[in-house]
């Protein structure tokens, strides 16, 4: 582990020293409030870009670490990144300015406070996929609450008081017993750095009773689960996303249930191997489930954003059907999702956001024929809707694939279970699209919307050749991962005896389906563990 | 035989910060009459110029750690690390007080002089190695308290509020004093590591404690229980803290629970170290009422006041938590909360005092709509002292419960894995009641009676020191979680 400067600490704080910036403003001062807030997320953008460039694939370590002693012996500043996490830092960078620029003309009431909820958020939630220290991660974790809080109930439509505090409670309540948890595993281990707790496992010094291990398991992973939303648990996320203004649902759905997976992926997995896998079954049934019934469920929704919504509950639930597919391609490609995700749902949402903006309805029946008056944004939102839904050769297809082909090496009735989701998306991606563009013009007030402005074209843009370029360039991100992701797979299995079934750690990653290794590739993805 | 300090100056400078509360108490009861009527705010400055010099002199008496006046008091840094916190929260109280008391026209010397003895009252308790002295300096921050809720004498509620503290106040201390009586009999000692010792002899082969002792140890936690505010012993707070001037509650509702947990501390760990089986199952049953009657009477209050209070005897149940870990690592994190309690909660009832306007008419949470548009410093200010004592990271209050937290689960043991589980679902309880008046504050459109009300410097004073220990506290509590844990090793010598 190496210390490279204070690169992760100043992409972590920038935006909160740019709140500072922004504070320093007239409240009245909207136009510079949004420019500086604009600039800032741009800049801290650029700076995290830097990231690539030190990160070292080969490297199984955190890489940037910075460790200082915060409070006491036991509780540490430490920071790092691996290939799973750092990707989801440039996605949480990336999202921000889209989500500033979104909000550019929406917002009138209070934008001081919307764009400095918005770039605290902003922090916390780097600052959850940086830390390798359970307290620090617990501080942040709980930081991006109280924006999001503000964010759905300050600036949200009808039902917005409704909806921030069933998030907030829900949240919560995951969250307080997984802090228990983590005093719990303090009190074992000594310490709360999770590398250091890992090293004692392996080393046989730290070692949890089946129960306890389970009870623990159970603790964090409620935390997770609500946080992903994982069906039972997902009720708050169809109020959540539908209430909130569009900036807050492209970060909520962007980045903030990837909070959950990530999570999950982090310290569920590692921290309690045992359990993880004991868990598995029931787990990736309540995923396959969700996968299904958030598919079913948005079939049926006369409201646009909530529609949207429900697809998160079904692509996430691909995600949760990865990581508890325990190889390493089915764990790339619940990451590459969790990335493909954030651009593509964020896309989906900044287009019923403008829809939204022209006509201040999400109702379905509101809308119709709109590819006439709007050609442009229309032909947008097509594309994000094919991307969505797994279109070849676009960003959905690459997740949503590995994952199954993952999970098929493990469990064919999952993964076929898991198919059909698949096929759901595109009947109700492309029903709604045909109700709300296809046609003709059924309402009058339509006939007369203006096509996308500049600003969306850009934002619009800007997503388009995200998603593009996630889809045809996946192995630059699956390449970087796969190190992590095996050693993660490592830590998951190193505890376990030899006769349990289980996939080989240094199962071919996505490396091997890449065609001049064909060949062997296909060989190598029939060994069954 | 008790060893005699030497010298009467070691007393004193042992006793510095008790010396200058009484001093200047005495100096601003003796200066009134040559105030004039319109003048008396400026006796109200001298009282802080009081408090803020005995909060300096804590450095005298940090300087000669050690046993003053026969060892019946004790300067050592258990009782210097709160006797900063109570005078913290004296200093933002009387900053508090200030416009209050001009607004309500009872600007009067006997409010600072009462302030500043029942200050030193609870200096006494929170250093006190004896258990007559200890009742003693209950009874000076009592009687002084009591007068102090009644202060508004022309208001109805005011005067009930003291009336019913002053009766049921004066039951408790009597069953403190019938305690100690008690123990007396027992052991034939009143110093709390003689009776420690005679109870070491006393108890028999198979762990059982006298029963006269732990008799006279319930009484006591009945008595203390009642000052610290623990159920079942807290039916009298809400009505009391409603009732009484807010700056009163802000100083009720920290100083003397942080005093009082000083002695219950010193008693309980130290004096009752060997009856630890009998009481550790009280504590718990009193922590798991205390939190629950807490949490769910704040969930239904409509004034903020009422909630404060209901909050605070969740918070009481929350020290517990810590208290039943029974080991250093758990006075320590009693310590730290008590540090930040301090500070979050007379910074929100400083708050409740400046919105309160005249008679306190503002108190309905309802009130404070739409508070984010119209006064957003001040409602920022109130935010962060709910978000702190709801407990979220970057808070004071955060780690506090996480401290406490960690000591409960320090010690191996089912019942407190269970306690800390409860802790943690009425945590969630908590938090929708202080959520809620968030939600009133910035989602809610704004209240038509109530026209932003400028603040004052001396409230703006109170707020910032309140705000910065809440804040300091929550992001870099290393230092005083260090001072925190050498004072609670100077509790247990060995």
């Amino acid at each position: 582990m190496g210390t490279q400067g204070y690169l992760l600490t100043v992409i972590t704080f920038l935006p909160l020293f740019s709140v500072g910036a922004v504070l320093l403003l007239r409240s009245d001062d909207q136009v510079w409030i949004r420019r500086i807030a604009l600039a800032a997320s741009l800049a801290e953008f650029v700076v995290s870009l830097l990231l690539l460039r030190g990160f070292d694939s080969a490297n199984p370590e955190y890489q940037f670490v910075e460790r200082h002693a915060w409070i006491g012996e036991s509780i540490q500043y430490h920071l790092g990144v691996d290939g799973i996490s750092l990707f989801l830092v440039l996605l949480t960078t990336f999202l921000t300015p889209i989500a500033i620029l979104c909000s550019w003309e929406s917002i009138h009431e209070n934008v001081k406070g919307f764009f400095v909820s918005l770039l605290l958020i902003e922090t916390a939630m780097i600052g959850v996929f940086v830390s390798l220290d359970l307290f620090l991660f617990f501080v942040f974790w709980e930081l991006t609450l109280i924006p999001m809080y503000f964010m759905i109930g300050m600036w949200g439509h009808d039902r917005r008081i409704y909806a921030a505090v069933k998030f907030i409670l829900y949240t919560m309540f995951g969250s307080i017993l997984m802090l228990v948890a983590i005093v719990w595993l303090y009190g074992k281990a000594g310490t709360f750095d999770l590398p250091d707790i890992l090293a004692l496992m392996q080393s046989g010094q730290l070692v949890f009773p089946p129960t306890t291990e389970l009870l623990m398991f159970g603790a964090f992973f409620l935390a997770f689960a609500i946080k992903v939303p994982l069906f039972p648990l997902h009720t708050w996320l169809p109020d959540a996303h539908t209430e909130a203004p569009t900036a807050g649902s492209v970060i909520l759905a962007g980045v903030m249930l990837k909070l959950g997976t990530y999570g999950i992926l982090r310290f569920c997995l590692p921290l309690f191997p045992e359990a993880a896998h004991r868990m598995a079954q029931p787990i990736a049934v309540l995923a396959i489930i969700g996968i299904v019934y958030g598919a079913l469920v948005a079939i049926v929704q006369t409201d646009l954003k909530r529609l949207v919504a429900y697809t998160s509950v079904s692509h996430l639930g691909f995600v949760v059907l990865g990581i508890f597919a325990f190889n390493t391609v089915a764990i790339q490609g619940a990451i590459f999702q969790m990335l493909s995700h954030g651009v593509s749902t964020g896309a989906l949402f900044l287009g019923v956001g403008m829809l939204y903006d022209r006509r201040h309805t999400h109702e379905i029946k509101q809308y119709g024929g709109l590819a006439t008056p709007m050609p442009v944004l229309m032909s947008f939102f097509l594309f994000i809707a094919l991307s969505s839904l797994a279109l070849p050769p676009l960003n959905g297809f690459v997740g949503e694939f590995l994952i199954l082909i993952g999970t098929f090496q493990i469990h064919h009735a999952w993964a076929s279970w898991a198919a059909s989701g698949a096929v759901l998306s595109a009947i109700y991606l492309l029903w709604a699209y045909q109700r709300v563009a296809l046609g003709e013009v059924t309402v009058e007030k339509n006939k007369t919307l203006p096509d996308a402005s500049t600003r969306e074209r850009i934002i619009l843009a800007t997503m388009a050749v995200a998603i593009l370029f996630l889809g045809v360039a996946s192995p630059l991100f699956t390449r970087r991962m796969e190190v992590s992701v095996n050693n993660i797979l490592e830590q998951t299995s190193g505890s376990r005896n030899a006769s349990r079934p289980v996939a080989s750690p240094h199962a071919p990653g996505i490396a091997a389906l890449r065609p001049h290794r064909a060949p062997t590739a296909v060989a190598e993805l029939q060994v069954r563990p | 035989m008790i060893p005699i300090p030497g010298g009467q100056l070691m007393n004193l400078q042992r006793l510095a910060p008790e010396v200058v509360l009484c001093l200047f108490g005495m100096i601003v009861m003796v200066a009134d009459p040559f105030v004039a009527a319109a003048r008396k705010r400026t006796l109200g400055w001298l009282a802080l110029v009081g408090a803020v010099l005995a909060l300096a002199s804590v450095h005298i008496a940090n300087h000669f750690p050690g046993p003053a006046y026969s060892d019946l008091i004790h300067a050592d840094s258990f009782s210097i690390f709160l006797h900063v916190v109570i005078l913290s929260a004296v200093v933002m109280a009387i900053f508090g007080s200030l416009d209050y008391l001009d607004q309500e026209n009872i600007q009067r010397s006997e409010y600072y002089a009462l302030v500043l003895f029942a200050a030193a009252g609870m200096g006494i308790l929170a250093g006190a190695n004896e258990l007559v002295t200890a009742f003693v300096g209950l009874e000076i921050s009592s009687i002084a308290s009591y007068v102090l809720v009644g202060f508004r004498r022309r208001s109805p509620v005011s005067n009930e509020a003291s009336l019913k503290y002053f009766l049921l106040g004066s039951f408790a201390t009597a069953f403190f004093l019938y305690g100690i009586a008690m123990v007396y009999g027992v052991t034939g000692t009143t110093r709390i590591e003689d009776v420690q010792a005679a109870l070491g002899q006393a108890v028999t082969a198979d762990g059982h404690v006298p029963a006269l002792a732990i008799l006279g140890l319930g009484l006591i936690l009945v008595g203390l229980g009642f000052k610290v505010v623990v159920s079942p012993f807290q039916i009298y707070a809400p009505d009391v803290y409603e009732g009484a001037p807010t700056p009163v509650t802000a100083l009720l509702a920290s100083g003397p629970k942080v005093a009082t947990f000083a002695i219950m501390i010193r008693i309980f760990y130290v004096s009752f170290a060997s009856a630890q089986g009998y009481w550790f199952w009280a504590i718990c049953v009193c922590a798991v009422l205390t939190m629950f009657i807490g949490n769910l009477g704040a969930l239904m209050q409509t004034n903020v006041k009422r909630m404060l209070a209901y909050s605070s005897i969740a918070h009481a149940g929350y020290i517990l938590v810590a208290f039943a870990a029974s080991t250093a690592l758990g006075v320590a994190a009693i310590l730290f909360y008590l540090a930040a309690y301090v500070f979050m909660k007379v910074g929100a009832f400083v708050i409740v005092t400046h919105l309160g306007q005249q008679d306190e008419k503002r108190l309905l949470i309802q009130d404070y709509s739409g508070l984010g548009t119209k006064q957003p410093v001040v409602a920022a200010c109130f935010s962060l002292f709910l978000l702190s004592l709801l407990g979220l990271p970057a808070t004071g209050g955060f780690v506090g419960k996480f401290f406490a937290f960690q000591a409960a689960l320090g010690v191996s043991r089912r019942a407190l894995v269970l306690l800390v589980v409860i802790a943690a679902v009425n945590t969630i309880i908590g938090a929708y009641y202080y959520l809620r008046v968030i939600i009133t504050m910035y989602f809610q459109a704004p209240h038509r009676d109530y026209a932003p009300t400028p603040v004052p410097a001396a409230v703006a004073i109170a707020l910032v020191i309140a705000a910065a220990g809440t804040l300091y506290l929550g992001i870099l509590p290393s230092r005083v979680w260090d001072l925190a844990q050498t004072a609670a090793g100077s509790l247990f010598p060995h």
